[in-house]
C-alpha cells in the first residue's frame, strides 16, 4: 500500500441544506434537508435511517456531487467537495448497470478513466470479481444474472477504482431477505478488509444496526438528523444479541411513536403510519407490532 | 448460482416465438394457397372477364418470358440502384441530423420546429417541386427516396439519443466520462436499437417511395415502369406479375433487416 491509499480523509458536514422548486409546496419550494451537521471519520461506518422521504438519498447525492446547488459546506480531508471525483463511489439501489456490457467491463467503467495500465485494470477487474464472488460469471450480461449478483456487481464497480468515501444509496431494497441478509454480511467483510468509509442510506433499522458504527436517525419536513445512535458492538455482529436488540428497538420506536414532533404528525395525519409502514419487509418490525 | 442460470434459460426457451415451432409455422401459408386455387379455377371456368383476370398461367409465362429475356433485370437493377442510393443519403443525413437535434438543446430550438413541420408534409406533396427542380429522370427519384428515407432515421435516432436513461447518465458523471466518452459509451449504445428501428423503416420507406417515384416522375426503367406500361397496354399479367416482384423485393428486406436486428440484439447481450 502507498502512502496516498493509506491517506486519512475525514468527511465532514456543515449546515447542509437542500431546497428544491415544487409547485406543489408552499411558496413553491420544498425544503429537503435543513441543518444537517455530520462528521465522519475515515473508515467509519455509519447508516442514515429515515422514512421515505426525509431527504436521505439526496443527501447521498450532495455528497456524491451529483448536486452542486445547496447551502452549507461538504468537505473531504478539509478540501470543499466539487462535483464528481474518484475518491468517492457509489452503489445505487436500481444497480445500474450498463446492459449491453458484460459484468467484466461494467465492473471496469469504474476503472475507464483511471490511471492505471491495461494490466493493472484488468488486474483490478478481476481481484474485484473474486471480492463479490462473482468468478465464472465475467461475461454474463446483466439480464442474465440475478438481482442479488446485480448489486454485487453495482458493488464491485463502485469498489474498483479504489475510492476512499463508498456510498450506499438502499443498496439491497429491492432484494429479498435472504439474499439481502446474506449481502450485508459480505458488504461487512468488504468494509473490514479494505478499511474505506462507507455511508449506507436504508429505511431497514436492523440493517443499520447491524451495519453501523453509528446509526444517524433522519427525520422528514424538513429533512434533518433527529440523532445519531452509537453502535458500541464488535463487527460481525449477532442480531439476536440482547444489546442488538435493545438498540434496534430503540431505534425503531423513533419511527413508531414520533414524539420528536407530534406537530408535524398532526399536520400530515397519514404520515406517523406512513413512517412505520415503509421499511415492512423487515422482520423487526412485525416483533414490533406483536 | 447455477440454479438462477438455468432458471434464465428456461425463461428465456419460454418466450421463442410460437411460428417458429414445427407445423405451425406453415400455417400462414393456407391463405395464399387458397387464393391462389380460387384464382385458378375461376380463370379456368371462364366465370369472369379473362381481359380483367388472367389466368395464373398466363402470368407465369409473362414472368418465364420476362425473366429470360433479361427485361425484369434491367428494371429490377435500375429500381434497387435508385433506392439504395436514396436508401444511403437519406440515411447518412438522417443520422447526422437527428444526432445533432439529440445532443444540442439549442440546435433542437433552432432547427426543431421546423423540422416538424417539414416532416408534416405528405412526401408525394413533394413530386411537383422536385419534378420542376430536377426534372423527371433519376435525380428526381434518387432526391425523392431520400426524403423518404430521412425522416424516419431523423425521428428515432433524435427520440433515441434524448431518451438514454438518466440513471446511466448519472453514472458516467460519477466515472467522470468526458462529453465525448458519455456519447460514445452510453448514449449511443442506449439509442442503437431505436436509430436500428430508423434505418429499418428508411429502407422499407424508401422501397415504397421507389414505386411511388417511378409511377410519377416517369422516365427510365424500372419496376414501377413496368407496372405503368403493364396498365396501359391492358397486359394484366404483366400487372400482376410486377405487384408480386415489388412484394418479394419488399418482404426480403424486411427479412433481412429483421435478421440484422436480432444480430445486433444479440451482440449487444440485451433480450429488451
Amino acid at each position: 500500500m502507498t502512502i496516498a491509499t493509506e491517506l486519512e480523509l475525514d468527511l465532514d458536514l456543515r449546515g447542509v441544506g437542500k431546497v428544491y422548486a415544487s409547485n406543489q409546496a408552499e411558496g413553491g419550494q420544498l425544503q429537503v434537508l435543513d441543518g444537517i451537521d455530520l462528521h465522519i471519520p475515515a473508515g467509519e461506518f455509519v447508516a442514515v435511517v429515515g422514512a421515505s422521504g426525509c431527504g436521505k438519498s439526496t443527501l447521498l447525492r450532495l455528497i456524491l456531487g451529483l448536486d452542486a446547488h445547496y447551502d452549507g459546506a461538504i468537505t473531504l480531508g478539509g478540501a470543499a467537495v466539487r462535483g464528481t471525483g474518484p475518491e468517492r463511489g457509489i452503489v445505487f439501489q436500481d444497480h445500474r448497470l450498463f446492459p449491453w456490457l458484460t459484468v467484466e467491463q461494467n465492473i471496469a467503467v469504474g476503472l475507464r478513466n483511471a490511471r492505471y495500465t491495461a494490466a493493472e485494470k484488468r488486474e483490478l477487474v478481476k481481484d474485484h470479481i473474486e471480492l463479490v464472488g462473482l468468478e465464472g460469471f465475467e461475461h454474463s450480461y446483466p439480464h442474465q444474472i440475478s438481482g442479488g449478483m446485480a448489486q454485487r456487481v453495482a458493488i464491485a464497480r463502485g469498489l474498483v477504482n479504489r475510492p476512499r468515501v463508498l456510498l450506499l444509496d438502499e443498496p439491497f431494497g429491492a432484494l429479498d431477505a435472504l439474499t439481502r441478509a446474506r449481502l450485508q454480511t459480505e458488504l461487512q467483510r468488504i468494509w473490514q478488509k479494505e478499511k474505506i468509509t462507507m455511508i449506507l442510506v436504508t429505511h431497514d433499522v436492523e440493517e443499520a444496526v447491524f451495519l453501523g458504527d453509528r446509526v444517524v436517525v433522519m427525520q422528514p419536513r424538513p429533512g434533518r438528523i433527529r440523532r445519531i445512535v452509537r453502535v458500541p458492538l464488535a463487527h460481525p455482529r449477532n442480531r439476536s444479541d440482547p444489546v442488538f436488540i435493545r438498540i434496534r428497538d430503540d431505534v425503531l420506536s423513533d419511527f413508531l411513536a414520533p414524539d420528536g414532533a407530534p406537530q408535524a404528525a398532526d399536520e400530515f395525519p397519514g404520515d406517523a403510519v406512513h413512517a412505520a409502514a415503509a421499511p415492512l419487509p423487515s422482520l423487526a418490525y412485525l416483533r414490533m407490532a406483536w | 448460482m447455477s440454479t438462477v442460470t438455468s432458471k434464465d434459460k428456461a425463461e428465456l426457451a419460454s418466450t421463442v416465438p410460437l411460428s417458429d415451432e414445427d407445423g405451425r409455422r406453415w400455417r400462414g401459408l393456407v391463405l395464399p394457397v387458397v387464393a391462389v386455387a380460387l384464382w385458378w379455377v375461376l380463370a379456368r371456368a371462364d366465370l369472369v372477364n379473362s381481359a380483367l383476370l388472367v389466368s395464373p398461367g398466363k402470368v407465369l409465362a409473362t414472368a418465364s418470358d420476362q425473366v429470360v429475356t433479361g427485361k425484369l433485370w434491367r428494371a429490377l437493377g435500375a429500381s434497387l440502384a435508385r433506392e439504395f442510393t436514396g436508401f444511403l443519403i437519406g440515411s447518412v443525413a438522417g443520422l447526422l441530423l437527428g444526432a445533432l437535434l439529440g445532443v444540442s438543446r439549442g440546435f433542437n430550438r433552432l432547427i426543431g420546429p421546423s423540422f416538424n413541420t417539414f416532416k408534416q408534409i405528405s412526401l408525394f406533396a413533394w413530386i411537383p417541386l422536385i419534378s420542376v427542380w430536377f426534372g423527371l429522370g433519376d435525380t428526381a427519384k434518387v432526391v425523392f427516396l431520400s426524403l423518404a428515407a430521412l425522416v424516419p432515421v431523423v425521428v428515432n435516432t433524435c427520440d433515441g439519443i434524448r431518451s438514454t436513461p438518466k440513471p446511466l447518465l448519472e453514472v458516467a458523471r460519477v466515472y467522470g466520462y468526458s462529453r465525448l466518452q458519455t456519447f460514445v459509451h452510453v448514449v449511443l449504445p442506449a439509442a442503437t436499437p431505436a436509430i436500428f428501428t430508423g434505418i429499418y423503416l428508411a429502407l422499407i420507406y424508401s422501397w415504397l417511395a421507389t414505386i411511388g417515384a417511378e409511377y410519377l416522375l416517369v422516365a427510365g426503367v424500372g419496376i414501377g415502369n413496368l407496372l405503368i406500361e403493364g396498365s396501359e397496354h391492358f397486359q394484366m399479367d404483366l400487372v400482376i406479375f410486377g405487384m408480386f416482384v415489388v412484394g418479394l423485393v419488399g418482404w426480403l428486406m424486411n427479412a433481412v433487416a429483421r435478421r440484422a436486428e436480432r444480430r445486433l440484439a444479440h451482440l449487444r447481450g440485451a433480450a429488451q
